[in-house]
């Protein structure tokens, strides 16, 4: 067998959480207002999602359409990459292939360096969030200054973003002007809480970054193999200034961002707004091929990040999950996500698709207590996620394979005991049933209202908010063998024949 | 129509209550209910907890006790244990099993339904005669709702209940924060999404809350046993089966 590709690399950029999920998120739910801030957040947006993905006759199509172009698109990803290649240096880019978050990282920061600049602008990019691009250029004296409003916010506040689309989701608009108040140098004093004067406040300083940088650094959302173009999808049009302003542009793009055709941004173009946003269409969508004399950047380079994602690739399975278009709808109605909010899952990609994508990337370590082998478990199964997903991604099936992929690979735990003593159990009858006479048994421990309020560990949290019932005396299937059991089968029946007597049609 | 009756280990063990109704339903609808008395467990909660080794046997159990060609129907009261059977004894038994496991998983397969959509579905009927006069909201649980589809059917059952105040379940279709073992592994992250979907519950007034599951059930019903509410759960099958002649003991403590 070829051995497994590497993974993203243990303790390097935001793949990996300080603690567990159930650690991290216990004390995320004590946030009172973490909580209203995303409530109120998530049911505005799922609510204007169903209204424009409702109008269109045609969405159910355009999701399989966009699950197919990204199946292919995964069965010959070296191909296309190397199409992409081709395309991007014929129109003169420079291509790099960086095989993890530490390469990538060396590589942007000697191209920084080339230019002179010790400051860069960022257009949103969750590539360069997950590999940590922005604390490796401040360890190396380059400043990268973020230039989406939310990930500004986040950044200004020494915080981490929360949510795939909206980082700064976890806050409200009081939040924001502190913040802002704090650490926008020259802000208006009596700036006040409107959305629109938040705005301008960021927009009078970024455009001043904008008239003088140099460099900008940007992520992709789409890659076009057949033509070489990368592309842009944003909402406030600082994105598109990044993209033509600075002489030198510098675009971090995952391997698994890459279409086949130009054609194909037809589909990825409305279930990307639509899905994300509850738009119909996003304001700004930027496209660029390579450099264009005297106008634009005159110099630009493509860094293609690997960083786990073969490893993803290689697993027939799991594969699934790198056809993400990164929308965050699956965030958006993920009932776990909405209680505990993004920082919980430890990882630049939160919610359902980061608890499989997470793993994927940088792997569960064998280590005990890594938390991302937590991840998997993140999630009750619901399927919301799975209804939601613009290209039909399973989540939940994806999870309950990255949970058997963990258990496998973990040693022999006091879970993998109960399971297969319970599997012991319930696969020879007689012991099935004769361990369901001692669980009647135990209804001597409950309490005088037939339940038990107190559970030994390791049910003592569920036990904490609910009350379990004490196994009935009789279990069905004695009371099915019993002559009460028989002779209530056999009222049953005579009632029902009186019945098909009266009204043939009813029940046949 | 011949069925076999899969009671579940839970609904077995447990609530057998919700699967004697079940069983007295489906005779009184004038079918041969039958109780493979071999059967145990899907083996769901393995599966879904990451085990797929471990319920090998079980899979193999489930299809040999089901797998009689004189068996029309296995049906049985619970959304997930359907969904369970539907869809990922075929996952373990391609991976795990030889080909005489997977033909059998795959026969048993066509057969197997949930309660509602065998109502809907098969036998075509959505008044089954039911009497319950007691204000009810229903809520759908996700593995009924998004592996099974079955939509509407449990309400178009519900509201065919003579007597029956059906009141709507505000943000229905979120789940109650149950998933098996995440209200273990999770317990805080559980019990938050359980809080939300009680206040739904109290909002509405309803004295019973039902359900296709009685796993979802017993998690929404042990929260609110746990908040002294005076709504209680009963399990879609229960109300399905009190009539007029045999009402459910709620309707006869009322009276
Ligand atoms: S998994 Fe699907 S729903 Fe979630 S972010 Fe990716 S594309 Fe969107």
């Amino acid at each position: 067998m070829p051995a497994v590709p590497p993974r993203s690399p243990y303790g390097t950029g935001h793949l990996r959480g300080e603690r567990t999920f159930p650690e991290a998120a216990h004390d995320e739910l004590g946030n009172e207002q973490l909580r209203r801030n995303l409530g109120r957040a998530t049911h505005s947006i799922r609510a204007k999602r169903l209204d424009v993905t409702g109008e269109l006759p045609d969405w159910e199509q355009l999701r399989d359409a966009g699950s197919a172009i990204k199946t292919d698109t995964m069965n010959r990803l070296p191909g296309l990459l190397e199409q992409l290649e081709r395309k991007v240096t014929e129109h003169g880019g420079t291509v790099h292939w960086a095989r993890d978050g530490v390469e990538a990282n060396e590589i942007v920061t000697r191209l920084v360096r080339r230019t002179g600049s010790d400051e860069v602008l960022k257009v949103k990019s969750m590539a360069t969030q997950e590999i940590g691009l922005n604390e490796h250029l401040a360890s190396q004296g380059i400043a990268a200054l973020e230039t989406d409003l939310a990930e500004l916010i986040v950044q200004l506040a020494d915080d981490r973003p929360s949510h795939i689309l909206v980082p700064a989701i976890h806050r409200n608009r009081d939040e924001i002007r502190e913040i802002f108040l704090r650490r926008i140098p020259g802000v208006d004093p009596a700036l006040g809480a409107a959305p629109a004067e938040l705005a301008a406040a960021a927009r009078a300083y970024l455009r001043e970054k904008f008239m003088t940088a140099e460099v900008a650094v940007s992520g992709a959302n789409f890659g076009i193999a057949e033509t070489g173009t990368l592309s842009v999808v944003e909402s406030e049009g600082n994105g598109r200034m990044c993209l033509t302003l600075p002489e030198t542009l510098i675009t971090v793009m995952g391997i698994e961002k890459v279409l086949p055709r130009f054609q194909d941004l037809e589909v990825f173009l409305q279930l990307l707004p639509r899905s994300s946003t509850g738009e119909r269409m996003n304001p700004y969508t930027s496209l660029w091929t390579g450099v264009t004399p005297g106008d634009g950047p005159q110099e630009f380079h493509l860094v293609l990040l690997d960083n786990g994602r073969t490893a993803a690739l290689a697993d027939t399975i799991g594969r699934e999950a790198l056809n993400c278009i990164r929308c965050s709808a699956c965030l958006n109605v993920c009932p776990v996500y909405e209680r505990t909010g993004g920082h919980a899952y430890g990882s630049t990609y939160p919610g359902p698709i980061g608890a499989v994508l997470t793993p994927q990337l940088a792997g569960m370590h064998a280590a005990k207590d890594d938390p991302n082998s937590s991840l998997p478990y993140a999630s009750s199964l619901c399927g919301a996620c799975f209804d939601a997903c613009p290209v039909k991604i399973d989540i939940p099936s994806l999870l309950v394979e990255l949970r058997h992929q963990h258990t496998e690979q973990s040693k022999t735990t006091a879970e993998k005991l109960a399971m297969t003593a319970a599997a012991a159990v319930m696969k020879r009858p007689k012991l099935f049933t004769a361990a369901q006479r001692t669980a009647g048994l135990g209804r001597v421990l409950a309490g005088r209202d037939g339940t038990f309020s107190r559970l030994p560990p390791p049910f003592q949290g569920w036990s904490d908010s609910r009350d379990t019932p004490a196994p009935p005396p009789q279990s069905f299937r004695s009371w099915f063998a019993s002559a009460d059991g028989a002779a209530t089968m056999r009222a049953a029946a005579e009632e029902g024949a009186r019945h098909t007597d009266d009204d043939p049609q009813e029940a046949q | 129509m011949r069925i076999a009756l899969f009671a579940t280990c839970l609904g077995d063990t447990l609530f057998p209550e919700a699967v004697k109704s079940t069983a007295v339903l489906l005779a009184r609808l004038g079918h041969d209910v039958v109780f493979p008395p071999q059967q145990t467990c899907c083996g769901q909660m393995h599966v879904n907890t990451g085990y797929q080794r471990e319920p090998v046997p079980l899979v193999r159990n489930f299809a040999e006790q089901f797998g009689d060609p004189s068996i029309e129907a296995v049906v049985m009261p619970s959304g997930s244990c359907a969904g369970s059977v539907r869809h990922q004894h075929e996952i373990v038994a391609d991976r795990y099993g030889d080909a005489a496991l997977r033909a059998g998983v795959a026969t048993v397969k066509t057969k197997t339904y949930e309660l509602s959509e065998f109502l809907v579905d098969v036998l075509d009927a959505t008044d089954v005669g039911a009497y319950f006069p007691h204000r009810v909201t229903y809520h759908p649980t996700c593995h009924s709702l998004r592996m099974l589809r079955v939509g509407e059917k449990p309400l178009r059952l519900l509201r065919a209940v003579e007597g029956i105040d059906l009141v709507e379940l505000p943000e229905a279709d979120a789940c109650c924060g149950f998933g098996g073992t995440f209200a273990v592994k999770n317990a805080a992250t559980s019990s938050a999404m359980l809080r939300d979907k009680m206040d739904h519950i109290a909002g509405t007034g309803a004295k019973v809350c039902t359900a296709g599951d009685s796993s979802c059930l017993m998690h929404i019903g042990g929260g609110l046993s746990r908040i002294k509410s005076g709504t209680r759960t009963l399990h879609l099958a229960q109300i399905l089966a009190s009539t007029r002649t045999a009402p459910h003991a709620l309707t006869e403590a009322a009276r």
